[in-house]
Parts: structure tokens; C-alpha cells; sequence
């Protein structure tokens, strides 16, 4: 059998692809055969590796976030706790999915199930290895971007339907932030883009193995925005104002109950998954490790950076309190869209000098690393203090709120009102 | 059968009694618009349209539909049907009748060529005039909608 005869290394998952694949052209496969074949196993390998992640990572997220918290997380299933996952899915199968009489049952139904669909398309255009990508987009950074922005109104879908008005307060408190977020995440990865000069994402992992780096060294300031966007983005904590549990109870899904819910709780871990592999990919180097990926398959490094950026996340959210609403707002719009427009800037002007000039990549590389390295933490540091409110970190004596000079946001409207 | 789909979508817009149902339809009939521009191998246009229509505007309608009262009743009878109609099939016979007297050339088979890099060219060196006025407008949109918000 001609996909025995020759030796693979097991190690290089796309060795055993490309050899089923000349086993087939042997056999006298024709060409669209053997591309359906193909992307049916990517599919394929996108989904194991979605669903067996999305399994694993209930127990990794609650066992990491139970160590940060200094407690122990779920360890009573299984070694280590390690059957929870397996456990909580056949309680919430068993579940009974109830579906509230007032609501709109068919959208209420749906709502679960197309929000599954952004999140796994997101996966298609990753490159796993060196040419292990299912399709290669060369508008793949927009084609993210263009996934992300629907799944604003699969969150409405379910709040709408829930017929709850904590729900629907949820999903419109999700519209309200992923309108937010969206233009500085954008604007991040448009400096990404300029900077690379390609859209394509195996494009930009091109870019970063001829340059010999990875781009989080040109463009720290972009990699900051877009972590602390894409963290508002998902929903998680510190940003996950659209299910605080202790404000509107659980937001959008909180008429969902049984495996309805169930797909929302996995959809998330899901998103984080894509949210850490895009990361990994644009600022990371994908597959690419400073020459360690010719002894170690690309696809392992790969994998490894995701669980580095999830781990990120997961730190986020066992360490920072939530925001307010409009802390959250102000986030966005007053600290990282001028941050972000401020790196568009940069990056035109640098990538302007350097085609212009035409100086070699060598020479000009390293000084606009250091440049782009000071000019962020300057412009972080700064540009917090502009804005930041000072606040007395150890006041002398307790004092009444409407001593301090400063009015709450939500009181600011009405104080003008009296004053005035 | 996207064509179906997006014309099938597109016809639930306007039979489905609840807005949100229409609107939610609506997004189905961009979205296989989209599909259609991937098909013509314009795959800068396809991910835009999902970008935009499908994203932004949609959020854009749902905030209407939101302060919309009623918006989930019976919407039947209304002054402006008769104009309506008369107007929508004004639009559609214009349509019709270009598409049928316009002298279509199919072109030669051609691979998936890189349309963003000649969209982005085209925008800022024959177009960027009107690329401006566009951002200019949004611009004083923008500052329009802030001084109206405005508390103080």
C-alpha cells in the first residue's frame, strides 16, 4: 500500500494528509476528489481539536483559576479532577431544556446553535504548520474581524427571544461593548496589517520568519490593545459585564437552561481558543519559533503559544475585578481608540520611511523595535496619567463621597443640572 | 442555491409580521450576498459585505427596532402601501430592464486574483477625493451625533 511504503515522521501531522493524498492521486483520485478529501480532513482536524480543547479547557480554566484564588477547583472526578468536564456534560444533557412560554421559540432555539458557526469558521483560516492551513484567505485578518462582529447579534438572538428583561439588558450591554471594542481592535490589527503589508495570516507568519522575529517585538503597543479588546470581546471576566452574575443575574443566557446553556458556556471557551490562536498567529509567529520549529513540528508550537495567550486570559480573569458599564465604555473610547489611532500613525510614518528610503530591513528593524517599545510604555504611561482621575491611595480620614472634588460618573449629568 | 437563498430571504422580509423575524431574514439575504460575491471571486467585497451589512448594520437596524414600539405585533396595513408598492415596483421594473438589455460579457476563466491590494490602490490614488469627502461626512456625523448626546 503506497501510504505505507515510504516513512513518515508521525510527528509532522501533515505528512500523513499529504501522503493519504498521494495514495489517492496513485489510485487515480481526480483533482476534485482529492480537495473535497481535503478539506473534509481539515474540517475534520479543526473540529477534534475544537471539541477535545473545548472539553479540556473547563478543567484547565476552573482548576488555574481555583490555584489563583487559593483554593482547589474540581478535583474529585476522575485523577485530578480531571473527568469534571465529562461529568458537567452529561448533567447538562440529562438537563431538561426548558424553553419559557412567552418566548419566541423558534429564535430562542436557533440562537444557541448559529452561535457555533462564527466561532469554529474562525478556525478555517489559521496556519497550523508550514502549508497546514484549511484555507489560505489573503483577506484573512479581515475575515476575522468580519466573524466577530456577527456574533453580536446571535447574543441579541438569545436575549431578544428569552422574553427577560435582564437578558435583553444583557445582550444590549454586549451590542454596546462589541461596537466599542471593534475600532480599536481594528485599528490594532490595521497597524499589523500596514506593518506586514499582507492580509493573508500565513502571509503574516511569512513575514515574521524572513524578518527573523515576531511582530509583538514591532508592534507592542497593537498586541496590548488587541489582548485587552479581545478579552472585552469575549465576555470574560474582567470585562464581562454582559452576564455579571451579581448585576442582571446572568445576562443573555439566563433563560437557558440544560444543553441550550451549554452550548453558550462551551461557544465561549471556544472563542477563546480562536481569540488566543489569532494572537499567537499575528503577534506570535504562528508556527514559527526562531528556527525551533525544524526540530519540533510546527503545529505543537503552535498550539503551545495558544495555551500561553489562554493562559493570559485565564489570568485575567481569576485576578481583575469587574468594570463598571462605563468604565468599560471609557476604556475603550478615551484610552485605547487614541492609542490605537496614535499606532496607525506610527506605523504609516515607519513603514513610509522604510519603502521610501528603501534601507534594508536589518538596519531599520531594531530601531523601529526600540522606538515602537518606548514610545508604548510612554504613551501608555502618559496617556494614563492624562486621563486617570488622581485619587488618594491613603486617605487620612474617612470621607463623605461628596467631599471629593471629583463627581462619580453617574452623577455628573444631575450635578451639572443642579449647579447650573 | 445561494441565489435562492438569499431571494428566498429577502421575500421573508417582507411576509414575516415580526420586525425583529424581518430583520434577522435580512441579515440571512446579506449574508448570501456575500456567498454570491465569493462565487465572483470578489473575496474583498464578500468579507466587507459581511463586515459591514452583516455586522454593522444590523446592529445599526436592531437599535431602531429596539426603540420601535410594537415592533413584534401585527404590522400589516399601513398609509404608505399603495406608494409603496408603486415605488418598489418602479425600482424592480428599472432593474429588470437593465439587466435584460444590458449586453453581458462573460469573461475568460480566471484564478483568484488578490482584489485587495488593487481595491486599496484604486481607493487612495484615482479615488481618494471622494474617499475623503466620504471620511469628511463621517467625520461631521460623528461630531453631530456627540453634540446632540450631550448632557451639558
Amino acid at each position: 500500500m503506497a501510504l505505507l511504503a515510504r516513512w513518515y515522521d508521525v510527528r509532522d501531522l501533515g505528512n500523513a494528509v499529504a501522503g493519504l493524498m498521494d495514495a489517492l492521486r496513485d489510485a487515480g483520485a481526480s483533482e476534485g476528489l482529492l480537495y473535497v478529501v481535503a478539506g473534509l480532513l481539515g474540517a475534520l482536524g479543526i473540529l477534534g481539536f475544537v471539541g477535545f480543547t473545548s472539553v479540556i479547557n473547563i478543567w484547565v480554566e476552573r482548576r488555574l483559576i481555583g490555584r489563583i484564588q487559593v483554593r482547589k477547583g474540581p478535583n474529585r472526578a476522575g485523577p485530578w479532577g480531571l473527568l469534571q468536564p465529562i461529568a458537567d456534560a452529561i448533567k447538562l444533557i440529562q438537563k431538561e431544556a426548558l424553553t419559557p412560554k412567552l418566548a419566541d421559540s423558534a429564535v430562542f432555539t436557533l440562537a444557541p446553535i448559529v452561535i457555533f458557526v462564527p466561532a469554529i469558521l474562525a478556525f478555517a483560516v489559521l496556519p497550523w504548520g508550514e502549508g497546514m492551513v484549511l484555507a489560505d484567505l489573503n483577506v484573512g485578518v479581515l475575515y476575522i474581524l468580519a466573524l466577530g462582529s456577527t456574533s453580536a447579534i446571535m447574543v441579541f438572538m438569545a436575549g431578544y427571544a428569552s422574553n427577560n428583561k435582564y437578558a435583553l439588558m444583557g445582550s444590549m450591554r454586549v451590542i454596546a461593548m462589541l461596537i466599542s471594542y471593534e475600532i480599536p481592535t481594528v485599528l490594532a490589527l490595521l497597524g499589523v496589517v500596514a506593518f506586514a503589508g499582507t492580509m493573508s495570516l500565513s502571509g503574516i507568519v511569512a513575514f515574521q520568519e524572513t524578518h527573523w522575529s515576531w511582530l509583538i517585538f514591532f508592534q507592542p503597543l497593537a498586541f496590548l490593545i488587541f489582548l485587552f479588546g479581545a478579552s472585552a470581546e469575549l465576555n470574560r471576566s474582567p470585562a464581562d459585564i454582559a452576564e455579571a452574575e451579581s448585576e442582571i443575574i446572568a445576562g443573555y443566557h439566563i433563560e437557558y437552561s440544560g444543553m441550550k446553556f451549554g452550548l453558550f458556556y462551551a461557544v465561549e471557551l471556544v472563542n477563546v481558543m480562536a481569540v488566543s490562536a489569532i494572537i499567537a498567529t499575528l503577534f506570535l509567529g504562528g508556527w514559527w519559533t526562531f528556527g525551533l520549529n525544524e526540530f519540533v513540528p510546527g503545529w505543537m508550537l503552535f498550539i503551545g503559544k495558544v495555551y500561553a495567550v489562554y493562559f493570559i486570559f485565564i489570568w485575567f480573569r481569576g485576578t481583575l475585578p469587574r468594570f463598571r458599564i462605563d468604565q468599560l465604555m471609557a476604556f475603550a473610547w478615551k484610552f485605547l481608540l487614541p492609542l490605537s489611532l496614535v499606532n496607525v500613525l506610527l506605523v504609516a510614518v515607519e513603514v513610509f520611511i522604510w519603502t521610501e528610503y528603501e534601507i534594508s530591513a536589518g538596519i531599520v528593524l531594531p530601531i523601529f523595535a526600540v522606538v515602537n517599545f518606548v514610545l508604548a510604555g510612554v504613551l501608555i504611561a502618559g496617556w494614563a496619567r492624562v486621563m486617570t482621575r488622581n485619587y488618594e491611595r491613603f486617605p487620612r480620614r474617612a470621607r463623605l463621597v461628596s467631599e471629593i472634588d471629583v463627581p462619580l460618573p453617574a452623577q455628573s449629568g444631575s450635578a451639572a443640572r443642579a449647579e447650573a | 442555491m445561494l441565489s435562492a437563498l438569499t431571494v428566498g430571504a429577502a421575500g421573508m422580509v417582507i411576509v414575516v409580521r415580526n420586525l425583529l423575524h424581518a430583520l434577522l431574514f435580512l441579515i440571512l439575504s446579506f449574508v448570501g450576498v456575500a456567498g454570491l460575491y465569493i462565487t465572483l471571486s470578489a473575496d474583498f467585497i464578500a468579507v466587507v459585505q459581511v463586515l459591514i451589512y452583516a455586522g454593522a448594520i444590523a446592529v445599526l437596524m436592531i437599535f431602531s427596532v429596539m426603540l420601535t414600539p410594537l415592533s413584534d405585533r401585527d404590522n400589516a396595513e399601513g398609509l404608505l402601501r399603495l406608494p409603496a408598492l408603486v415605488l418598489s415596483g418602479l425600482v424592480a421594473t428599472g432593474i429588470a430592464f437593465v439587466a435584460i438589455e444590458t449586453d453581458w460579457q462573460v469573461t475568460s476563466e480566471s484564478s483568484f486574483e488578490n482584489t485587495s491590494v488593487a481595491i486599496g490602490e484604486a481607493l487612495l490614488s484615482p479615488f481618494v477625493l471622494p474617499f475623503e469627502i466620504a471620511s469628511v461626512l463621517l467625520v461631521a456625523a460623528m461630531i453631530g451625533a456627540i453634540v446632540l448626546v450631550r448632557e451639558d
